[in-house]
């Protein structure tokens, strides 16, 4: 074995930092690009090649890298670029023209202004520096009141680079912990900050461990929980992208803390950059003697497995998820026993989510005194959201807990587009509730979600506007469950099924009186009979929205009428004939050719031929089509 | 020995007892569906849940997977387990609205009418003959396909099975008599096995494994008569209660195979 590359001593660690400092913070100028799931989806692939041809056409002294994502999806592809000496600039909205023409500035010495929306500090150790005009990053209203501690390094290195992750702190804590700490003082300092569980149940993260360490057998083993499958949610999926030695250095002090020699993290296959960018995380820290036996010449064993989800949404429940580690069907099992006692193949089996074992190096290295001064009583720290739907500033939020939504919503999100007004916002995906405008100074924190029949789910957020009918929300989280429910138990199979009748029954204004309150017996029966979590908190969505939205529901039973104007069956397109001037653009656009008229004279619209696609009202400049 | 409380009945049971087990040990009814005595139970149908205060903390959970503690509380008639049983039931008659056995079930529990559109589907998926069919006979002639509200039992991609020794225990375990043994199929399969399978004890080792002579015609086995005998059920699951410890099958409403 090439044991060249083994860190065996602080020494080691020292050198790595230094030259991953060297990297961060090179003596020529550097551009990296944004080039997480969402940078590309929004074509940093293109911004980075473009740039490459440049580099490689050019006589060029500028380096070229990649980085995680940053947060601020909204104002993707983001560019960062560094000169020595000056200050580090962030570029929003780049194309592969702009960014041409960033490299050819940056070449000729000077800094294009276009462009850029803030500067960063400088890495630890070189100087920090401002930009007048323009301001830092922790002035912007997005990130004011955000508290990076987990998506610290998140969108600042290079993914790909272990000497990255080690120049900002990484691994120096592990070091600590396996040659000065015993394995009860580690769950001590989890059990002393508080940390609970980030996948949405909130169990106390030391208080399972200690089970797990207590538990008898020599075989123990971790998971970690990677199938985020919540629809609008991409907490786990960025992290794993941008930081994945985190996870790789959390888990590592989890199984000395546990006695784990084993480890799994489970990642759904439809995260492709995730599952290539841990495969090289985990080769590197191999490589590097950070995983495998003889951990930093330690003795300790610990190894980690990367296993490919098969894409069911239910094995992000974690006994359905050991199943199909072992193999078999991702189903579900009763509890107890729980995991901690019997678990992947009859061990103790300690289980967490990406964000959980993220956390343990932070509070590890600050200690749990500095992670208690962070978030409420009953929540300690922070949490990761992903804010998403109808808000000017999507992206992915780092919040202290006890933040209140109304912040969220107005501050770090800049409100809703178009001067819409602010209907709900949904927590916790499939599994969550709606809240609503008077909930909006609620605290975030387990609790207090749970209380208002959300939850706080593993972080996705979803902010709907006016426009948004909230049966329909309902019947879109459910028939998202349809398929998703493994099955097994009849009040989650049969209740869904049944709920998912009645809701497009009345979305489609054939609701009868009763309806509701069968939805709501329904939903109480999965709550409490189902046999696992997805069927338990299943009804959560129809029940908030029937909670908060009631008179919404009744509109469509009763009046045949959905209020937002959304559902298809139960609304209608005409024209304003006193708007109309005739200029046949709705006539020319429609589908279903249901539009006629003469030019210069008002339109019609064919109710019989109508299929209220709605395509006529986008394409109006005279908002001269009328939705009723 | 375990003391515990079920609605007016002080009941005392051996460790490793469930609480279904516990409630039938002093009469207390709770229905059930997809539990049989000596298969491991599966908590699918869910009809079981009472609600138990163990250790301060009440919670609602399915009595057949619970195991029974020491000063548990258990009531089968608070009104949320009544409502969700009667909400549960109706939609379980719903689905099999034409099953009698499940119509039966219902109106002893009070249940005569539902207010969902019936459906007329024999299997309410309890999996009680994929567990007979995979942890009685080690076989796994049948399973379950399909996700939510499309899973189904069958065989494999649904083509005829080349494993199937029809020995019969799915449908003598199903609880709606929706698993029929079909003659023919049953001698062909039996056929079909005779030049490399094994019958049911020859699985379980209580036979030395050689051709049969009776051509796996298990009804003129003076062997599988002679468990039947013994057991009063039907053979192959008497099978799985030969396991050490496991209690005598007792269910008697299943058909026999030809």
């Amino acid at each position: 074995m090439d044991t060249t590359n083994l860190i065996t001593s602080i020494d080691a660690l020292e050198a790595l930092k230094r030259q991953g400092l060297s990297r961060l913070s090179p003596d020529t100028p550097k551009i990296t690009v944004g080039m997480a799931t969402c940078g590309r989806a929004t074509g940093a692939q293109a911004v980075f090649d473009a740039l490459q041809a440049e580099i490689d056409n050019t006589p060029s002294s500028v380096t070229l890298t990649t980085t995680g994502c940053i947060g601020f999806c909204q104002v993707e592809p983001i560019v960062e670029v560094y000169r020595p000496g000056k200050p580090r600039v962030l570029f929003q909205n780049v194309t592969p023209e702009s960014v041409r023409a960033i490299h050819a500035e940056l070449l000729s010495g000077a800094l294009p202004h276009a462009g850029v929306f803030c500067t960063l500090d400088g890495i630890p150790g070189t100087e920090v520096h401002r930009l007048a005009g323009t301001p830092h990053i922790d002035e912007l209203p997005f990130y004011r009141k955000q508290k990076k501690i987990v998506l610290n390094r998140c969108g600042r290195i290079d993914p790909d680079s272990l000497a990255e992750y080690i120049a900002l702190g990484g691994y120096f804590t592990l070091q600590k912990v396996l040659a000065s700490m015993e394995p009860g003082d580690v769950i001590a300092e989890i059990e002393k900050s508080g940390l609970r569980g980030r996948g949405g149940a909130g169990f106390p993260t030391g208080r399972k461990w200690r089970l797990a360490r207590g538990a008898s057998g020599d075989v123990k083993y971790l998971i970690c929980n990677a199938d985020e499958g919540d629809p609008g949610a991409y907490m786990d999926r960025s992290l794993l992208e941008g930081d994945p030695f985190s996870l790789l250095e959390g888990m590592t002090m989890g199984a000395f803390a546990v006695g784990a020699r084993q480890g799994f993290i489970y990642v759904r296959d439809e995260y492709p950059l995730a599952i290539d960018n841990l495969q090289t995380a985990i080769s590197q820290a191999r490589e590097h003697g950070l995983l495998g036996e003889n951990i930093m010449g330690t003795g300790h064993t610990f190894d980690i497995r990367l296993i490919r989800g098969g894409g069911a949404f239910v094995c992000g429940e974690e006994t359905a998820l050991i199943a199909s580690i072992e193999g078999r069907p991702g189903e579900p099992r009763q509890r107890p026993p729980f995991p901690v006692e019997k678990g992947l193949w009859g061990k103790p089996t300690v289980i967490n989510n990406v964000e959980t074992w993220c956390n343990a190096p932070w509070i590890l290295a600050q200690g749990a005194d500095a992670f208690v001064k962070l978030g409420t009583e009953s929540s300690r720290g922070t949490k990761i959201f992903s804010l998403v739907g109808k808000i000017n500033n999507t992206g992915l939020i780092e919040v202290p807990m006890g933040i209140k939504l109304r912040e969220i919503v107005y501050d770090i999100g800049n409100g809703i587009p178009e001067g819409k007004k602010f209907k709900a916002i949904q927590t916790g995906g499939p599994s969550g509730g709606c809240i609503t405008e008077e909930l909006l100074d609620l605290p975030v924190d387990y609790d207090s979600l749970k209380q208002a029949g959300a939850i706080m789910g593993s972080g996705g957020m979803i902010v709907m506007d006016e426009d948004t009918c909230m049966v329909d929300v309902a019947r879109y989280f459910v028939d998202f469950l349809k398929d998703e429910s493994c099955g097994k138990c009849s009040p989650c199979r049969e209740g869904i099924d049944r709920a998912l009748e009645i809701l497009e029954r009345i979305c489609q204004g054939a609701g009868a009186e009763g309806d509701i309150e069968t939805l709501e017996s329904i939903g109480e029966m999965m709550k409490n009979f189902s046999l696992c979590a997805l069927g338990t908190t299943a009804s959560n969505p129809v029940l908030s929205t029937i909670r908060y939205f009631r008179d919404e529901y009744e509109a469509h039973v009763r009046d045949h009428r959905c209020p937002a104007k959304t559902c298809r069956s139960l609304i209608r397109y005409r024209v304003i004939a006193q708007k109309c001037i005739g200029c046949m653009v709705c006539a020319k656009s429609c589908p279903q050719q249901a539009i006629s008229g003469e030019k210069k004279q008002p339109h019609r619209i064919d109710q019989a031929l109508c299929s209220k696609c709605g395509i006529c009202f986008e394409v109006c400049k005279q908002n001269a089509i009328g939705k009723e | 020995m375990l003391r515990l409380h079920i609605n007016d009945h002080e009941v005392t049971v051996a460790p490793g007892a469930t609480v279904l087990e516990a409630a039938q040990s002093v009469g207390v009814r709770i229905p059930t569906l997809c539990h049989v005595k000596g298969i491991e139970p599966y908590g699918a149908c869910r009809l079981c849940t009472v609600e138990i205060t163990d250790s301060g903390r009440t919670s609602l959970q399915a009595s057949c997977c619970c195991p029974a503690r020491d000063g548990m509380v258990v009531r089968t008639d608070t009104p949320a387990v009544v409502k969700g049983r009667k909400v549960l039931l109706q939609l379980l008659l719903a689905r099999c609205s034409q099953v009698p056995q499940i119509r039966a079930l219902a109106a002893q529990w009070g249940v005569k009418s539902t207010p969902f559109s019936p459906k007329n589907d024999g299997c309410v998926l309890c999996g009680l003959c994929t567990r007979a069919c995979a942890g009685v006979m080690g076989v796994e002639a049948i399973a379950f396909s399909g996700r939510g509200t499309s899973r189904r039992v069958g065989t494999p991609f649904r083509a005829a099975s080349d494993v199937c020794v029809a020995c019969g225990a799915c449908t003598y375990v199903c609880p709606t008599g929706h698993i029929q043994m079909e003659a023919q199929t049953a001698a062909r399969l039996r056929k079909n096995v005779a030049a490399e399978k094994k019958c049911r004890y020859m699985l379980m080792g209580m036979v030395s494994s050689k051709l049969c002579p009776n051509n796996y015609n298990c009804r003129s086995c003076t062997f599988d008569q002679t468990m039947e005998f013994r057991f009063g059920t039907h053979p192959s699951l008497a099978m799985g209660a030969m396991r050490p410890g496991a209690p005598v099958l007792t269910r008697s409403n299943g058909k026999d195979d030809q």
